[in-house]
């Protein structure tokens, strides 16, 4: 789960991690007096949307006055911004964070987040800020410094310096990003946090280490024992469809192809996607129903792929182990009926009692297309749907 | 021959009183598995009937231990309880655990990962399907008919995908010698390494199929080491090729690991040293057996 930069620098600040004054609003009288209450005359307002690139995209802006932050907060709301992270549709404005703004003199990367490869929690540091961490990996890795930290004894001391000094934060700089590191260590594991990135941390023109952007991202797994960080969840920045997959257990990937999925299982349904491609066709989602889907989670699977205006047709692909195949069917008939079905559908059905199943489908009377293996799977619904454009 | 479970594996269920755990330990024990015992704190003294067998539920892992000699134990413990159980097997002297639990807090599993480092305890999973020796021994929610003892092993990140790639084969005549279903989590149990260095020894195992999957770079890794230490023949598939790129895990995620995580650059790394890469999720059976025959 992701949430705001105004939420994650609330969450820092409580932390005793450096952030700018400010707050969010969601009107610009709000704006107003957020900027009057922060009683300087250097401003910035910032859309906030879950997505990076804002700036480019003319999300964030700077300003002296409380008036003028009103006013670009008045352009803001309601305005569709696009980024590189958006995609094409954008996402709308519905609060911005007005601050204080600072003068930069130096402009550094920070990031925590669990490496896989060690299984710890690691630092990602960098002098090169302000840019995409993945252009300073490719063009000078050695600008990055690494640390992992022993979940046994929590981060220490000297690795903080350590990360400290590998930012060219010695000197004056030293015993306040030790206490800063330290306690974004704390922030990560309280908050059963996935990705803690800070792009730029700033040293500011009074000498100070700032974190100016903000974005953290909880680990799903987790939220469970979290109920204050759930309830930052913002539904307005997600997926419709896969807001309502959530719903019913369903986990759902809304692309941009043509030929909806149904599948079981995490890794044969990428793998579908994958088989969709190479026959030529496009897959409009990614969609795992799991191991355990019952007659009303097929139907409401079925329901978010019809509801797509892009799909021309649907597979269906189940490897039934320790689900039936004939209960698929089953529901597979009951969800054709109930949702009137206008698009080609192609079903596979593998495993436990599939000669039940096919039977089933056979008999239903309904133009469903079977299909033997993945490869005539994909083969026939990619010619249905491209017959069905 | 197989590695790490066969006919004189004896497993415990954690979990066994819930209707997960009951159900699918009465599909291991239908299997052939020999499921020793359960346990379910508070429920000691109960008994569960597998497979028409009165089956000894105990308080801890301990006493379970103590009482029948169960040396693997199978997990199907909620989430949010999964990580102190497989500490729990672990600390009663379980030599290999199998956690089938999803959705357990990544930060929960780093802590086990670094309590086991440096033990001889070996974990599977978690969010995996488990682990099969055909005809010998089935432990997890894999369905049993589908496999066939036979000379290839497979390691794979994926459930269902493996099922898929277990029938290709099954369905041409070939069986397989063990299957493990390693999980799909960012921090897990044993990786593609641990168990080629097992299926390496194993005089069952002719040939090995790996599935791997976008995310992480222990498939480039494998491929390394294959080169260098593997002398039987493998085949291999990455799922996720069409899958859009940071959907999942942030760039920075990608970076730390150091790899791109991505498909791409991961059929090459396998294919560079020399491992025949499946084009398609149909065709992983087919490549295997065009190496061996």
């Amino acid at each position: 789960m992701n949430i705001h930069e105004y939420q994650a620098k609330d969450i820092l600040r409580r932390y005793g991690v450096p952030v700018p004054a400010g707050n969010v609003a969601f009107t610009p009288a709000e704006a107003e007096q957020v900027a009057r209450d922060l009683k300087t005359d250097q401003l910035v307002v910032k859309a906030q949307i879950h997505a990076g690139g804002r700036g480019k995209a003319g999300g964030v802006k700077l300003c002296k006055t409380p008036e003028e932050a009103g006013k670009l907060a008045k352009e803001m709301l309601g305005k569709i911004l696009v980024t590189h992270q958006t995609g094409p549709a954008g996402k709308e404005v519905k609060k911005v964070l007005v601050a204080a703004a600072t003068g930069i003199k130096k402009e550094l990367y920070l990031s925590i987040l669990v490496d896989r490869a060690v299984g710890r929690p690691s630092f990602l540091a960098s002098t090169e800020g302000g840019v995409d961490i993945e252009t300073v990996a490719a063009n000078t890795p050695e600008k990055i410094v690494r640390e992992a930290i022993d979940p046994a004894t929590g981060m220490l001391p000297y690795q903080a310096r350590k990360i400290a000094f590998g930012l060219g934060l010695g000197g004056e700089y030293l015993q306040s990003t030790v206490t800063m590191l330290l306690n974004l260590y704390k922030a990560f594991v309280d908050t059963d946090a996935s990705m803690i990135e800070i792009n730029p941390l700033i040293i500011s023109e009074d000498n100070k280490v700032i974190a100016l952007d903000a974005k953290i991202g909880f680990d799903d797994n987790a939220l469970f024992r979290h109920k204050d960080i759930l309830a930052m969840r913002d539904l307005n920045e997600e997926d419709p469809r896969e807001v309502e997959a959530s719903k019913h257990n369903l986990n759902y990937i809304g692309l941009d192809g043509n030929i909806a999925c149904m599948v079981n299982g995490a890794g044969l349904a990428m793998a579908t996607m994958d088989i969709i491609k190479h026959y030529g066709g496009n897959p409009a989602n990614f969609l795992d129903v799991g191991g355990g889907a019952t007659q009303e989670t097929v139907t409401e699977a079925f329901k978010i792929l019809c509801s797509d205006k892009n799909v021309n047709g649907i597979l269906v692909n189940i490897f039934g182990g320790i689900m039936k195949c004939d209960v698929i069917a089953t529901g597979i008939i009951g969800a054709v009926k109930e949702v009137h079905l206008n698009v080609p559908l192609v079903v596979r059905l593998e495993g436990t009692n599939v000669e039940l199943g096919k039977k089933l489908l056979k008999e239903s009377g309904l133009p469903i297309i079977t299909a033997d293996g993945l490869a005539d799977a994909a083969q026939k619904i990619v010619a249905a749907a491209k017959k069905a454009a | 021959m197989s590695i790490l479970v066969d006919q004189n594996t004896r497993l415990i269920i954690q979990g066994l009183t819930g209707s997960a755990g009951k159900f699918h330990a009465e599909q291991c024990a239908k299997y052939g598995t020999n499921v020793v015992g359960g346990v379910t704190p508070g429920r000691g003294g109960e008994t569960v009937e597998l497979n028409g067998k009165k089956t000894p539920v105990f308080n801890t892992v301990a006493a379970a231990v103590r009482e029948t000699a169960a040396n693997v134990s199978c997990i199907f413990v909620p989430a949010a309880f999964a990580a102190d159980a497989i500490l729990e097997a672990a600390d009663a002297g379980i030599e290999l655990v199998i956690a089938i639990t999803e959705g357990i807090p990544v930060l929960d599993m780093v802590k086990v990962k670094r309590a086991l480092a440096g033990t001889t305890v070996k974990l599977i999973g978690p969010n995996c399907p488990g682990i099969i020796t055909p005809g010998a021994c089935k432990i997890g929610i894999m369905p049993g008919y589908i496999h066939k003892p036979g000379p290839i092993g497979i390691i794979s990140r994926s459930g269902t995908l493996t099922y898929e790639a277990v029938w290709q084969l099954t369905s041409r005549g070939i069986g397989q010698s063990t299957c493990v279903g390693i999980g799909g989590d960012p921090v897990k149990g044993l990786d593609f390494i641990d168990l080629l260095e097992l299926f390496e020894t194993d005089p069952q195992t002719e040939g090995v199929i790996i599935i791997g999957e976008i995310g992480g770079n222990a498939e480039e890794q494998a491929a390394a080491w294959i080169k260098d230490n593997f002398t039987k023949p493998v085949a291999a598939f990455i799922g996720g090729a069409t899958a859009p790129p940071g959907r999942r895990m942030g760039h920075a995620g990608a970076i730390i690991s150091g790899g791109s995580g991505k498909a791409s650059d991961k059929i090459a790394a396998l294919e560079a040293a020399g491992i025949a890469v499946a084009k398609t999720p149909a065709d992983i059976g087919e490549t295997l057996i065009n190496l061996i025959k």
